[in-house]
């Protein structure tokens, strides 16, 4: 009796809790795996280092198996002692059981003489309680020892599963660390994030629950049918019929079920979205007059989902009846025709209920199986994009020889650089560069000039298609990328944190800095005195919703940062209007600090850092159009001059 | 949780009964069967009675029949009314929302209100689901289970008062322990998601630092945690289905003992007990059924909790009963010695405003981050009301107008510029349907939109989910735009243009002046050079007012102005 009962809902196992058996077929009606086989296959070998375990998890399994399906058969054989002694006790002792048989025939009582002739019956003996008793510790023992193994199952099956599980993750987040920074800019972050976490775990949980069930699915169907078949080949064929019966019926609700769950998460997934759209535009919607319109559009897709989810609620609820129905119309042919073979004694009642149980035994893993399936539809699909995702092409190796740069004094030259993001689409075009150490360029061009490509080049994030870029006269590609990425500091407006302390946020790429030294960090980058008036001080805790700190203040823990690292050349982002003005001045007067003696890349939004720059980049539409110094440039009345008035010049001039 | 489901089940009263009248039907079936089966056992095969055999058959397949038709009907009904339950909770949940201002909006916060009306609704509506499916049942098929095993044998049926509790037990002590440590997974799965989160979005940073290494240890710890919890609760659960079936099992076998006892001293026919056996299958299967309900309700309860919050919230901001005729007239803004906190609120955001935005005229409110700015703006559209004071347009008081007539004459350009899924054209005519493609053009070339030529479709172009597909500079020049194609009387420009570089910023706000003239402007920038030549400057420092005036009068009266545009522009400009 695995699952026991009649009509009794599968996944009860699922860890999670979560809404299970119902949802199972929904979740994940709308993925379908691109090549379920040899992405199955794939999955599958990923578990290879526990093979061991496996074969032994297996054994274990089939012993459970064993064990649970001749439990019936030994039940059956105990109720017929049982009968027997019911029996026995009705014919008066002293007569033999011939004689009652023939005294039956005699009396034309044929069926009952037949019946009796087949029993063990003792006459005027009542219940043989040694042999019942016998049987009864027999069955007490298997059962205890089939739960024993199928425990032991499980327990082992746990550790195979989340080591896997483990070590997938493991590989992934590994994977990330090779991946080139394009594949980054090129995916939306949220899709990657969720093949790491979701899709993992959607692995797991059908890895955790959907193995061990299939297996023991698979092994109690065949155990049961041999088992049905030695006790009555007819019954076993009556039974048999049942088979196609449920899977016919299974297949066709779930193919009609399964569109409706699609349209259920096609619908449910337009409604959320104009859930969270109407609720985070609350404002807006409300200040043009919307309000009605949301209700309207709200309301239809409603509407909507309701009747996607109605139909597909109501043709997979139809499932558990059509299997009831195919099951008890087994047992009503099971009891009639088993009953009329025990009355014609060509059958022992104990084999009848043995019969009984063992078509149960015998319709609940069809029906779990099937379901299974579906679960598995679903995690291939998340196994699939996970492989993609260890598929991606890497980042070309570092080089076998690298050069040693040491402390770089910071000179820099760009040698007929060319590079585009896409084949088709030119962008930078043999550019020509020099920079000497410390000294000073500024990148300037209107919003969305692509300025962040030349710290892509400089960083190694992307390659360059042609040309050079060296570093004190190497080339950074003769460099290891960690070597190359220790001589530069980086300080980007959209100032990144994690979440840790101040002090741990202000050490990171420091890991051996002392706190004198943190402390001193902060001091240079002008953040000292604003992390004293926190509460916690160098030890609160930045979030992600950090509501205590601002974007500017997080920008200056950034440059506390560099300050830390002190490399020789930086690359930096000036604040911009989002940060209020006592902040930027902050900000301003570290970075001027910061850069003393460095050579600086700067990403510049202020008059005072262009005007002192010793060559100025301007960038348009990803392409550096004009470089030269401000004079130079003001005097080639070209872009720059174009830019340099209408952003400072022109308010002035006609203040209203 | 009762009372949100007594109040939206209420009108599914008919169908609630008739799916309780089913499921009770199925039950009853569910039962008879066992006991049809040990009449043929008793009656016909024990006599060799085949005739009552294939009667009883019969009646057992017209059982049979019956069932199943209760259970489609059931189930028919039952989706019926779970999912109408659902629609009608989410509809509520929205139209609430929609009510609310945004003192409420900001004290659920937007995420938690999304959560609620979707998720929160959907766990509710699911534990109906559920509840339909099992709440139901599993008592009737426990009691029922042990009436009809009562009625087999009572002295037997003693069995059960050791194997229910037994049963109840152990699921118990594996439930209470399997759910704190389900608990501690989620947070490590959440943990890992920060990990690889915060890796993503600081990649650039993670390789300049040359921290690969150091973040996949983080993660690695993150993961070796995770998995180790993980692992806990599977092996704890792997106890679960043995246990059970060892229960079942062993209580088979105990029937058969001590039914064997009962049958051979004649107290009991041998059809009894097995029925007898399948009865007790059925009420231990009803107490599995119990339990897992029971860890379902507070899941549940928590959910449903969440989503009456919502229902129950009394929006602070509503219409007048007797609203104002609108005014008709040159749509003067006044701000009268307002003063405003949020609830609870010790210090007031602001206080003691007073000034006047006229038509025709630029009005800009500056002021370094905090000091109130943006709240200032929110008073006129009545996302708060003033809790001192009052805001009036051609001297009536904004709270006296329906919100609508006041909505209807007021374009915002909000700091964050939010698109919503469509197509550039149907983001522009948000505020007046019936705008031409003239008009949107009109309006994008104001407000520097004539990149929408070079996109794909033009106008029909399509714009995603919070207009993610466009840049930040591009969704404010559209959502400047979308304010203009409304053409109302009254121009809010909340910080809208700071995503802006400065030569469009400046080219947008020439555009700007031609068009607006006779509207009533106000802005509020961080940028100087944005408000410089205002008509009017409003000086806002914590709260209060520290100086207004136009630019060269702020320069030589008020500090505070001087410090912001010295902390902006270099000498020489600010002297030009």
């Amino acid at each position: 009796m695995r699952a026991g009962g009649p009509g009794g809902p599968g996944g009860q196992r699922r860890p999670g809790g979560g809404p299970g058996m119902m949802m199972g077929f929904a979740m994940n009606a709308t993925v379908k795996p691109k090549n379920f086989r040899a992405s199955l296959g794939r999955l599958l070998r990923t578990l290879r280092p526990e093979r061991r375990l496996i074969a032994l998890v297996l054994v274990l399994g089939v012993v459970s198996v064993v064990f649970a399906v001749i439990g019936p058969k030994l039940l059956g054989n105990a109720t017929n002692i049982l009968f027997d002694g019911v029996l026995g006790k009705q014919i008066p002792a002293g007569v033999t059981k011939d004689q009652a048989v023939a005294g039956l025939r005699a009396r034309g009582q044929d069926q009952i003489a037949d019946m009796l002739a087949s029993t063990h019956v003792v006459p005027g003996q009542g219940v043989d309680f040694n042999a019942l008793g016998a049987a009864v510790m027999l069955l007490i023992g298997l059962y205890l020892l089939s739960a024993l193994f199928a425990w032991a199952q499980s327990y082992l099956m746990a550790g195979v599963t989340q080591r896997t599980v483990y070590r997938l993750r493991r590989d992934a987040d590994e994977k990330l660390g090779r991946l080139p920074l394009s594949y980054f800019d090129g995916q939306s972050r949220g899709d990657i994030l969720s093949r790491v976490t979701n899709d993992i775990d959607n692995i797991a949980q059908t890895l955790q629950q959907s193995l061990t069930q299939l297996m023991i699915s698979v092994l109690t169907v065949v155990g049961v049918l041999i088992m049905m078949f030695t006790i009555s080949p007819i019954l076993a064929g009556v039974s048999l019929l049942a088979v196609p019966l449920s899977l016919g019926a299974t297949v066709m609700i779930a193919k009609r079920s399964q569109k409706q769950f699609a349209a259920q998460w096609k619908h449910t997934g337009l409604l959320n979205g104009h859930i969270e759209e109407m609720h985070t535009g609350h404002s807006i919607v409300k200040v043009f007059g919307r309000q009605q319109d949301a209700i309207d559009t709200f309301d239809s897709h409603n509407g909507r989902l309701y009747q996607a989810s109605f139909s597909a609620q109501f043709i997979s609820g139809l499932i558990q009846p059509a299997m009831q129905f195919i099951a008890n119309l087994n047992y009503v042919a099971i009891a009639v025709i088993g009953g009329i073979r025990v009355a014609t004694g060509t059958m022992s009642l104990g084999d009848v209920l043995a019969f009984i149980q063992y078509s149960r035994q015998f319709t609940m893993p069809l029906i779990q199986t099937a379901s299974i399936s579906n679960v598995m539809q679903s995690a291939i699909a998340s196994a699939e994009r996970v492989f993609e995702l260890l598929d991606e092409p890497e980042e070309r190796p570092d080089t076998a020889t690298p050069q040693r740069l040491g402390q770089a004094a910071g000179r820099v030259v760009f040698e007929d650089v060319s590079f585009r993001y896409k084949p088709e689409t030119p962008l930078i075009e043999n550019m020509n560069l020099s920079v000497e150490p410390g000294q000073t360029i500024a990148i300037v061009g209107p919003t969305g000039a692509g300025k962040t490509t030349l710290v892509n080049l400089l960083m190694r994030f992307y390659e360059i298609d042609a040309g050079r870029i060296t570093v004190d006269g190497i080339d950074i590609r003769d460099l290891t990328r960690d070597e190359l990425r220790r001589t530069f500091g980086m300080v980007l407006q959209d100032a990144w944190l994690f979440n840790g302390t101040i002090h741990d946020n202000i050490a990171y790429g420091a890991d051996h800095a002392t706190d004198e030294q943190i402390l001193e960090a902060a001091r240079a980058a002008q953040v000292d005195h604003f992390v004293r008036t926190l509460p916690d001080g160098y030890q609160t805790m930045l979030d992600d919703e950090a509501t205590n700190v601002s974007q500017g203040e997080r920008q200056l823990l950034t440059i506390a940062r560099a300050f830390l690292a002190d490399p020789p050349i930086l690359i930096l982002d000036e604040a911009t209007s989002s940060v209020d003005t006592r902040t930027e001045m902050l900000i301003q007067r570290a970075m001027t600090t910061l850069m003393r003696g460095r050579t600086s890349f700067v990403i510049a939004h202020r008059l005072s850092t262009i005007h002192d720059a010793d060559v100025i980049l301007v960038m348009d539409h990803g392409r550096i159009v004009e470089q030269g110094t401000h004079d130079e440039l003001l005097a080639r009345r070209g872009f720059y001059a174009d830019l340099y008035e209408s952003q400072f010049a022109e308010p002035m001039l006609e203040a209203v | 949780m009762v009372d949100l489901l007594k109040r939206y089940l209420a009108p599914y009263r008919r169908e609630l009964a008739l799916v309780i009248g089913l499921l009770f039907v199925q039950s009853i079936a569910n039962l008879y069967l066992p006991e049809l089966n040990a009449n043929i056992i008793n009656n016909g095969v024990v006599r060799g009675d085949l005739d009552y055999i294939w009667r009883a058959g019969a009646v057992m397949l017209l059982v049979t029949v019956v069932f199943a038709g209760a259970s489609v009907v059931g189930a028919y009904w039952g989706a019926r009314v779970a999912m109408g339950f659902g629609r009608d909770l989410r509809s509520a949940v929205f139209r609430k929302v929609q009510t609310f201002s945004q003192v409420e909006v900001n004290h659920f916060g937007t995420p938690s209100l999304i959560t609620r009306n979707t998720n929160d609704v959907q766990q509710v509506q699911q534990f109906i689901v559920m509840a339909l499916a099992m709440m139901i049942s599993a008592p009737i098929l426990a009691i029922g289970g042990t009436i009809m095993a009562l009625r087999q044998d009572v002295p037997l049926s003693a069995m059960l008062l050791v194997i229910i509790p037994l049963m109840g037990l152990v699921i118990g002590l594996i439930i209470t322990r399997a759910i704190p440590q389900f608990q501690a997974m989620q947070l490590k799965i959440d943990r890992i998601n920060l990990v690889v989160r915060e890796v993503l979005s600081g990649v650039r940073v993670v390789r300049a630092f040359v921290r690969t290494r150091q973040e996949e240890r983080r993660f690695d710890d993150a993961n070796r945690d995770l998995t180790a919890t993980a692992l806990r609760v599977n092996r704890l659960f792997s106890l679960m289905m043995p246990a059970l079936t060892v229960i079942m099992n062993l209580s088979t076998v105990a029937a058969l003992w001590f039914g064997a006892i009962r049958v051979d001293g004649g107290a009991m026919p041998i059809g009894n007990f097995t029925a007898f056996l399948q009865y007790i299958i059925q009420i231990l299967f009803g107490v599995m059924m119990g339990t897992v309900m029971f860890v379902m309700v507070p899941r549940a309860a928590v959910s449903a909790g969440r989503v009456q919050e919502v229902l129950q919230a009394e929006p602070s901001v509503s219409d007048p009963a007797v609203p104002q005729a609108p005014p008709r007239g040159q749509e003067v803004v006044e701000f009268r010695d307002v003063e405003f906190r949020y609830p609870g609120a010790e210090e007031p955001v602001l206080r003691g405003i007073s000034f006047e935005a006229r038509p025709g005229e630029t009005t800009a409110i500056v002021g370094s981050t905090g000091s109130g700015k943006s709240t200032l703006v929110n008073l006129l559209t009545r996302f708060y009301d003033v809790t001192g004071g009052a805001v009036l347009i051609d001297g009536v008081d904004v709270r006296e107008l329906r919100r609508d007539d006041l909505w209807s004459r007021i374009g915002v350009v909000a700091q964050r510029a939010l698109l919503f899924t469509g197509t550039v054209a149907s983001n522009l005519r948000f505020g007046r349907g019936s705008a031409s493609d003239e008009d949107l053009w009109r309006a994008l070339a104001i407000a520097q939109g004539e990149f929408v030529r070079d996109m794909p479709g033009g106008l029909d172009a399509e714009i995603s989910q919070g207009g993610t597909n466009v840049s930040g500079g591009q969704r404010q020049r559209l959502a400047i735009a979308r304010a203009l194609v409304k053409r109302p009387e009254v121009y809010i420009f909340d910080d809208s243009f700071s995503a802006l570089d400065v030569k469009t910023d400046a080219k947008l706000r020439a555009a700007l002046r031609r068009e607006v003239a006779s509207a009533t402007v106000l802005v509020v920038a961080q940028r100087v050079a944005t408000i410089m030549q205002a008509d009017r400057i409003v000086v806002l420092d914590a709260g209060r007012i520290v100086g207004i005036g136009t630019h060269p009068e702020l320069m030589i009266t008020c500090a505070t102005y001087r410090e912001i545009v010295e902390s902006q522009l270099a000498g020489t400009e600010v002297a030009a």
